[in-house]
């Protein structure tokens, strides 16, 4: 009942930004709305904001008229997200891995964590534009397992760096928050560290580790479209969008169909930590 | 217990980090079996007519009849060319000199060895009711430019018209594509004869209903200005040139890049489906435009394409060290050393050509006349 109540309140809310978009269309000038000399609503324009359904049926055109290999721009778009789709999980993958290492090795060494954290805050205020190009620069110099490295993998690692934080600090704030007396109470028992980390802190750090995930997961597909765009990988929906941005003077709302496809994206992967959620349920405020 | 297991995280490290091998530096000499020479190429941007001529050596054979094995790499927004060739990355690279000088005064080891672009292909464009017909005419008027290096001819056109670009123009930064310029937020509009001037060409007019004409803009052109810069141009690698298998690499890459953009001056349409094919999602006619319009700036070539010519090359450094962009930036501070271009591989490359009958001057080159479809398709 809640899940039909969810998706109903999907279609509502998808419905309403139609309707919203539409409505900004009919009611507002064409030249947008100015306070002196500053724009503060958009052009409203088919230009600038083409009809939700010239958008739709540019879905159903071919990509490029006249090519040998005919697919549609629906077809496109739906296999750059899936590409890049796969990408972002794979970041989400490496970066969970890495953060949880990182939450751990905190959690256990004092030290660590007071060495540590500041350079994993100090990770995400490199911005990604310094990252992408030197990650990208990896290409044809390091090898993983005899496999040389790949434009893609680039791509995978910056989703990754993005990824990580959260999960890393998530999970350490996770990990350290069960109550004095628990923890106490488990070394009276003479329960070891594993024994602690299983039984107490994990099943603690799963209220907290969710909404990273949550972020990570978001993080980890922004930072695939935008690594995409950064060095040019072929594939992705990224790439899409900025191929598309090319061709927008004389078709602008092609645009928006690559833009639709990476915000479909973001929902999927926000539906999967959903899933996620739902199998951890049990731990869900388990040790309060 | 606990050492066992520290001594085991030290071990997986270990492997960890053992996994991550590097790859030995390319040589690009000829290798000992006699088969091809692996060589890459970094563009500038995607894949798109204006790098025809390497897609069509690569299509019909050109690279491998000269024994190379070449592979060409796709740009991107924050990949620069000349830092990718002067860290190693590619053996060769496609780029603006203004661009190339700028990085080769921050350090960048890298030489030009073939001018493929004999003309500069920048355009201020604006509707022809506007009344721009000069660069004095921008005066006042709100001019949009790219910035990052690709404004300083519209910068030196300007100056040289007795403007002050920061004080008598009002600059904005423009977008990708040129809705700034059809909506009215700006007056005149930066644009490359083969690519942006195209999109607003390929732009429905509201007024007529039927595409925008170019009797609809008014176009100044860089080269007529006198303010034009070289662009499009083979880099390679300073350093490596001291190697006599990489100088024998580098003239048989020219020749064969060469012979690549002489079939593409012969074979307009076979180039635009060899791009099309290649992955560009512009369009097929945009992509004509685009061929058409770059072998206009390369043929016809009366000294042989791409030699360097000296007059182009001392204009385009004049221009980089004098005209100051709206940070009150020149391109470079100095006069370039001589390592920054030489003829010798072009020269040797055009031999090779003229050899195999190869007509590396086009005199006779004629555009054609390319029809435009909406949103270029």
């Amino acid at each position: 009942m809640a899940r039909l109540r969810t998706a109903v309140s999907a279609v509502v809310a998808f419905t309403l930004l139609v309707v919203a978009w539409e409505l900004a269309k009919a009611v507002l000038p064409e030249d947008g709305v100015r306070i002196g000399d500053t724009r503060v609503l958009p052009r409203t324009d088919d230009a600038a904001m083409p009809h939700v359904w010239t958008v739709l049926a540019r879905f159903g055109e071919p990509e490029v008229a006249g090519a040998a290999a005919q697919r549609t721009v629906g077809e496109a778009v739906a296999s750059g997200a899936l590409f890049t789709l796969g990408l972002a999980l794979g970041g989400l993958v490496i970066g969970g891995v890495l953060g949880a290492v990182l939450a751990l090795a905190m959690a256990r060494f004092g030290l660590l964590e007071r060495a540590l954290l500041p350079w994993v805050v100090l990770s995400q205020t490199v911005p990604l534009i310094a990252i992408a190009p030197l990650v990208a620069g990896w290409g044809g110099k390091i090898a993983i397992l005899g496999q040389p490295w790949q434009p893609w993998t680039s791509v995978m690692v910056i989703s990754s760096y993005l990824a990580f934080f959260p999960i890393a600090v998530g999970m350490l704030r996770g990990l350290t928050s069960p109550r004095r007396a628990d923890v106490e109470l488990f070394r009276s028992l003479a329960a070891g560290w594993w024994t602690t980390l299983l039984r107490l802190r994990l099943p603690a750090s799963v209220p907290h580790l969710l909404p990273a995930v949550r972020l990570a997961a978001a993080a980890a597909v922004v930072g695939a479209i935008v690594a995409e765009i950064s060095t040019g990988t072929r594939g992705g929906v990224g790439r899409l969008i900025i191929e598309y941005a090319q061709s927008a003077t004389g078709d602008p709302s092609r645009m928006y169909t690559a833009i639709l496809g990476a915000a479909v994206l973001g929902l999927v992967a926000a539906a999967a930590v959903g899933l996620l959620d739902l199998a951890l349920r049990r731990y869900r405020g388990s040790v309060a | 217990m606990s050492r066992f297991r520290t001594a085991l995280a030290v071990a997986a490290s270990a492997v960890a980090l053992a996994a991550c091998s590097t790859v030995a530096e390319p040589s690009a000499g000829p290798p000992a079996d006699g088969g091809l020479t692996p060589v890459s190429l970094q563009l500038q941007w995607f894949t798109q007519g204006q790098f025809a001529g390497y897609l069509a050596a690569v299509d019909q054979g050109f690279y491998e009849a000269r024994g190379l094995d070449v592979e060409i790499l796709e740009g991107g927004v924050d990949i620069v060319p000349q830092t990718v060739l002067a860290q190693g990355q590619a053996d060769f690279a496609i780029a603006w000199v203004p661009k190339a000088l700028a990085s080769r005064e921050q350090g960048a080891g890298i030489t030009n060895v073939a001018q493929v672009f004999q003309r500069s292909g920048t355009y201020q464009v604006s509707f022809a009711d506007s009344g721009i017909a000069a660069p004095a005419d921008l005066a006042g008027r709100r001019v949009g430019n790219w910035g990052f290096g690709n404004e300083f001819e519209l910068f030196a056109g300007m100056t040289a018209a007795g403007l002050n670009p920061a004080a008598d123009v009002t600059l904005v930064q423009q977008q990708f594509d040129m809705e700034a310029l059809l909506s009215g937020e700006i007056d005149a509009a930066q644009a490359m004869s083969y690519n942006e001037y195209a999109q607003v060409l390929e732009a429905t007019n509201p007024d007529t209903g039927a595409l925008y004409q170019p009797s609809d803009f008014s176009v100044i052109n860089w080269e007529d200005q006198g303010t034009a810069m070289l662009q499009d141009a083979i880099w390679a690698n300073t350093e490596r040139l001291a190697d006599p298998a990489y100088q024998d690499t580098t003239t048989r890459f020219v020749a064969a890049s060469l012979e690549g953009w002489a079939y593409c001056r012969d074979n307009v349409e076979s180039c635009r489906d060899i791009v099309v094919a290649a992955g560009s999602t512009l369009g097929a006619s945009h992509q004509l435009w685009q061929v058409n319009e770059v072998n206009k700036l390369i043929w016809p070539a009366p000294a042989g394409a791409g030699t360097i010519d000296e007059a182009a090359w001392a204009r385009t450094v004049q221009v980089a060290r004098t005209a100051v962009n709206a940070d009150g930036q020149t391109v470079i501070t100095a006069d370039p050393d001589a390592d920054a271009y030489t003829n010798t591989y072009v020269e040797q490359a055009l031999e090779l050509l003229r050899a195999d009958g190869v007509d590396v001057e086009g005199t006779s080159f004629a555009p054609i006349e390319v029809t435009l479809n909406p949103g270029g398709s």
